[in-house]
């Protein structure tokens, strides 16, 4: 149709005049699409990438640990209906010495895959596997390796069981086993501290006293195979042979990370865009009907000449398409490039041959199909409001709106308003949807930058509490072993050590009808002052003298409140199995943990009374010695400094967080901008003539600025508290979805975060409120003589 | 075509000069000379009516007195003041301290009653009238907390010439004040304009193309095609209440 061209002509140029406020909502368009695309290509790129990486090294299914069985009791587990794969490995935990580096390092070491058949096949990034017969050659695992520098070549000092063993590295290895590399008990990884090793099983057996023996197990299981079948006939296996319970891949620390981490990035792909989207969606609402409103005499004119209210909604549904076109594809682009760089952080973080990066087109189209929806669904409501009046009543402008003295005035206020005060007041209660849609846009960017802050703080915040308010112990020992009640006395008559408090972890299923949960129970000596339980509000929790101590989080999962009973079938020793009463609750944001008293839980085992674990309060001045001495005993398997953990924790933090911190603050900058910008832009054209009336007669380009900046500005201001609400609203969502068993954000948020966020939407206001008064020097003056609205 | 000077022969002493004063617009590639150099005198206290047909340049020139636009060319003085060389800030302070306006579509703000319509600018000025006092002059002395959507067209148009000379202005300058209205509205609100120049003295010059106004005025100015083409001095004028359209 020549018509139509005439038309398509006409939204060309309108897009092209108006691009200032199309940029602007293009861009928040894009921020909406460019989140979803972020999220949602990065979890398909870590799922994809996952999957291969699991089938090409054959992934365990079954997990088991146990004290030591002779190798002839694999033939029984080979025989156990299911299985396809197995291998009987021996895992030892080790004090290594890297020259050059002060700080502890601990490990594991375990024997080699069986064959290239075997389960958690190795994935060699440099230099070789040791050869068949080669003694003290080991491969490490490359996050490691890297973060100590350690070549194919490299000499390191480990201490097995007591003894010192001078290694070689021979290479460089990923296993599926550790893509998620964390040492068990910490609540984040430390590259630097702490590194897997394997070596040949002859070396290992013979250094850590396991000849013809194993203390692990991997299977793999024939598709089809029942799980729990398998794991029961194992644990039976295993039983008579110190075995804790054989766990499926689900349990295994590494992929139970990866899947708690794609499981919060799938909450946050939800929450986060949606956010987002409604904004964006919200914004185009508010911005196309008062552009469309505009529009009217326009409208009446073709349809005066004779163009139908289709043709017409055609037209307007174009300049939203142009409109949505842009943001799609900024959107599309922005986001892909995101997801690319994030997906170069989680290469960082997971350990993988290569990261497969996926944008599917889908998700792609998905993003843009949603916000081309939400942007017709605004063009329309507004198109056809105004399509249906008669072009005669069209033409004809509006009436003056009727006005009345706002709510605020009638206080008795008034008096102390000049009449550009009285103007404002009153403009913001006459439209009173207009300026609510105005608060709440600027409200909603304000809230997700305050949201943006919330894992910073609450990341200060959990250190703060668990290494200045709960944690006292300068050193943390623990024991590959169970130790007698002895070394307590020994370990505090070490020279520099000020305090030393026993503790004792054994593995329990803990039940409540038909709710388990598998985790430590924990025995603290009651009275203790290195390592103090805190309660939601923390205050300290004391060990009580009988009975348990559950984190809150875990009484939820098992059902429970303080003074019913549970079920504790311990996984050790005689695994005895008691009933006992929960006493009370303790906050944690880590772990699901059960406490109670030492001498309760050793009476539990009767055998097998001792100690796991200490808590040393060494003399500053001393630490090193301290530590050299714990190294050098047998079944230390492991020393924590406090100090050192503090600081690891920082180094790894503080990068990634502050990434998406600041990925949050410029997309809620952009989105600022686009909702200051685009309702000053609007309020200008709408108030133009009124505006320029007022210079005529006198006012300067600062008095008439005033009237129109400090409706926005008012709002604005008002917007900022809001904001504060809406975000703390938004971050306790966030924190509420993300909480899982391996640990719970709490919703902190702190002056700074609430600073930062103000300063933003105040920039954003400034900004676009400069734009607004520099083109208010520009009105026409001498239209308004002549023309009416 | 009248001799410039600066004294009437009534003895009167010129607010307003322009000698020689041309405008071109260039509206894309189309120039328009709007005025084609205008020498005119506009003199203390008196009521002049700017006659001319659609396009004869009178809105031009009385945008130029009014410091709304600038000349291309000539001169344009208001008492001391070079209007043609003054900066926007000048200009500002120039309508601010001595002009009101009447525009044909009264330009209310929507949101303010009729009193602080008035008071928008009295706020603003050196030595204001009450804006009650101003709005009793137009007849108003009822209506003043009202809002523009309450009051008729010849009652908006009331308040705008009470809201131009609030601030009591050395001049009052009206485009086509009485365009929308009806004929006897229309009647009330040039009364209301007699009454001011009468009462107060302000000098007033009023831009129509309705001749049957020229006979209230002291003085009618015809303008054809950008320029004057002939003034006429009243011998008498004729009372507001008595002309008919």
């Amino acid at each position: 149709m020549v018509s139509l061209s005439m038309l398509d002509r006409k939204w060309l140029r309108e897009l092209w005049q108006m691009r200032g406020q199309a940029l602007a909502i293009a861009l928040v368009i894009a921020s909406g699409i460019a989140t979803y695309i972020l999220s949602r290509s990065t979890i398909d790129s870590l799922t994809y990438t996952q999957e291969q990486f699991y089938a090409d090294t054959h992934f365990a299914d079954v997990f088991a640990s146990l004290k030591r069985a002779p190798l002839a009791v694999a033939a029984r587990i080979r025989e156990i209906p299911g299985v396809v794969r197995a291998d009987m490995r021996v895992a030892a935990p080790v004090n290594l010495d890297v020259p050059g580096f002060a700080d502890p390092v601990s490990g594991l070491l375990l024997t080699l895959p069986e064959s290239a058949t075997a389960p958690n096949q190795l994935y060699l990034r440099a230099g070789r596997l040791p050869a068949p017969d080669e003694d003290a050659a080991v491969v490490a695992n490359e996050s490691f390796a890297e973060a100590q520098g350690l070549k194919p070549g490299a000499r390191i000092a480990a201490t097995i069981n007591g003894r010192r063993k001078l290694l070689t590295v021979t290479g460089v290895v990923l296993s599926p086993e550790y893509v998620y590399l964390i040492r068990p008990g910490d609540f984040f990884p430390d590259y630097k501290r702490y590194g897997i090793l394997w070596m040949n099983r002859e070396s290992l057996s013979a250094a850590y006293g396991m000849d013809g023996a194993f203390n692990d197990v991997a299977l793999t299981l024939a598709p089809g195979a029942r799980l729990p079948e398998v794991i029961s006939r194992l644990d039976a296996v295993l039983e008579p042979w110190g075995g804790i319970g054989a766990i499926g891949r689900e349990d295994q620390a590494s992929h139970h990370y990866l899947s708690e981490e794609i499981k919060q990035l799938r909450a946050q792909a939800t929450i986060v865009p949606l956010i987002f989207m409604s904004v964006a969606a919200f914004l185009l609402n508010v911005v196309i009907s008062r552009l469309i409103l505009q529009q009217r005499m326009p409208m009446a004119i073709l349809k005066a000449f004779g163009y139908s209210n289709t043709a017409i909604t055609l037209h307007y549904l174009k300049l939203v398409t142009g409109i949505v076109f842009v943001g799609g594809v900024v959107g599309v682009a922005a986001g892909g490039w995101l997801a690319h760089g994030l997906s170069g952080i989680y290469a960082e973080f997971f350990r993988y041959p290569d990261m497969h990066f996926v944008l599917r087109p889908g998700v792609a189209l998905s993003a843009v199909g949603v916000s081309a929806l939400v942007a017709y669904l605004g063009t329309l409501n507004s198109v056809l409001r105004a399509s249906r009046l008669a072009p005669a009543q069209a033409l004809h402008p509006e009436a003056p709106p009727l006005f009345r003295e706002s709510l605020l005035e009638r206080t008795g206020i008034k008096q102390f308003l000049s009449q550009g005060g009285r103007m404002i007041l009153r403009n913001i209660s006459r439209h009173p949807v207009k300026s609510g849609l105005t608060l709440t846009g600027v409200a909603l960017s304000c809230a997700i930058v305050t949201m943006g802050g919330l894992f910073n703080d609450a990341v200060n915040y959990m250190v703060d509490v668990q290494f200045n308010r709960s944690q006292h112990a300068d050193l943390i020992v623990t024991f590959s072993d169970v130790a007698p009640e002895r070394t307590v006395s020994e370990l505090r008559s070490l020279s520099g050590v000020t305090m030393a408090e026993p503790l004792r972890a054994v593995p329990v299923r803990l039940r409540n009808g038909y709710r388990t949960y598998r985790t430590a129970l924990q025995g603290y000596m009651p009275g203790g002052r290195l390592n103090d339980l805190l309660d939601a509000d923390l205050r300290k929790v004391r060990v009580p003298p009988t009975g348990v101590l559950l984190t809150d989080f875990l009484a939820r999962r098992l059902g429970v409140v303080p003074g019913e009973f549970i079920t504790a079938e311990v996984l050790e020793a005689s695994r005895p199995v008691a009933r006992v009463q929960v006493v009370g609750l303790v906050r944690e944001f880590a772990g699901m943990n059960a406490y109670m008293s030492l001498d309760v839980l050793n009476r539990l085992l009767p055998d097998d009374r001792g100690v796991s674990g200490m808590f040393l309060k060494v003399q500053p001045d001393r630490l090193q010695q301290v530590y050299a001495a714990l190294k050098q005993r047998p079944k230390v398997a492991g020393v924590t400094i406090r100090a050192v953990a503090m600081r690891s924790f920082h180094e790894l933090m503080a990068e990634n967080i502050l990434i998406y911190a600041a990925v949050m603050l410029v997309l809620a900058g952009t989105i600022a901008v686009g909702v200051v910008y685009n309702s000053t832009r609007v309020a200008l054209s709408e108030r133009a003539f009124e505006l320029a009336t007022l210079r005529v007669l006198g006012l300067t380009h600062r008095e008439i600025a005033y009237i129109l900046l400090g409706e926005t500005g008012l709002l604005t201001l008002l917007a900022i508290p809001t904001g504060f609400l809406i975000g703390y609203g938004f971050s306790a969502y966030i924190a509420y979805s993300l909480a899982s068993t391996l640990y719970r954000v709490p919703v902190v948020i702190e002056p700074p975060t609430l600073g930062r966020a103000a300063l933003v939407i105040v920039l954003a206001g400034a900004a676009s409120s400069l734009y607004i008064y520099h083109r208010l020097g520009r009105l026409d003056l001498v239209a308004v003589l002549k023309t009416r609205e | 075509m009248a001799a410039p000077r600066e004294i009437s022969e009534t003895g009167a002493r010129a607010v307003f000069r322009t000698r020689g004063l041309r405008k071109t617009y260039v509206v894309g590639e189309v120039s328009i000379e709007a005025l084609r150099g205008i020498d005119l005198d506009l003199y203390t206290g008196e009521f002049a009516v700017l006659l001319g047909a659609s396009g004869s340049g009178k809105s031009t020139l009385l945008n130029i007195l009014g410091g709304l636009d600038t000349p291309t060319s000539g001169t344009v003085h208001y008492a001391d003041h070079d209007l043609g060389q003054a900066s926007d800030a000048e200009l500002t302070r120039f309508r601010r301290e001595h002009v009101g306006f009447v525009f044909q579509f009264y330009n209310l703000i929507a949101s303010l009653t009729a009193r602080e319509n008035v008071a928008i600018v009295t706020e603003i000025a050196e030595r204001p009238l009450a804006p009650e006092r101003a709005l009793k002059i137009v007849g108003l002395a009822d209506r003043m907390d009202h809002f523009p959507a309450q009051l008729s067209g010849g009652e908006q148009q009331r308040v705008a010439i009470a809201r131009a000379i609030a601030k009591n202005p050395d001049v009052l300058l009206c485009d086509e004040p009485t365009g929308a209205l009806d004929s006897e509205t229309g009647i009330l609100v040039l009364d209301a304009l007699e009454k001011v120049n009468r009462d107060l003295g302000t000098t007033t010059a009023v831009i129509t193309h309705n001749v049957v106004i020229a006979d209230m005025a002291d003085r009618v100015i015809r303008l054809s095609d950008g320029r004057i083409v002939g003034v006429t001095r009243n011998v008498s004028r004729r009372p507001a209440r008595e002309l008919r359209w």
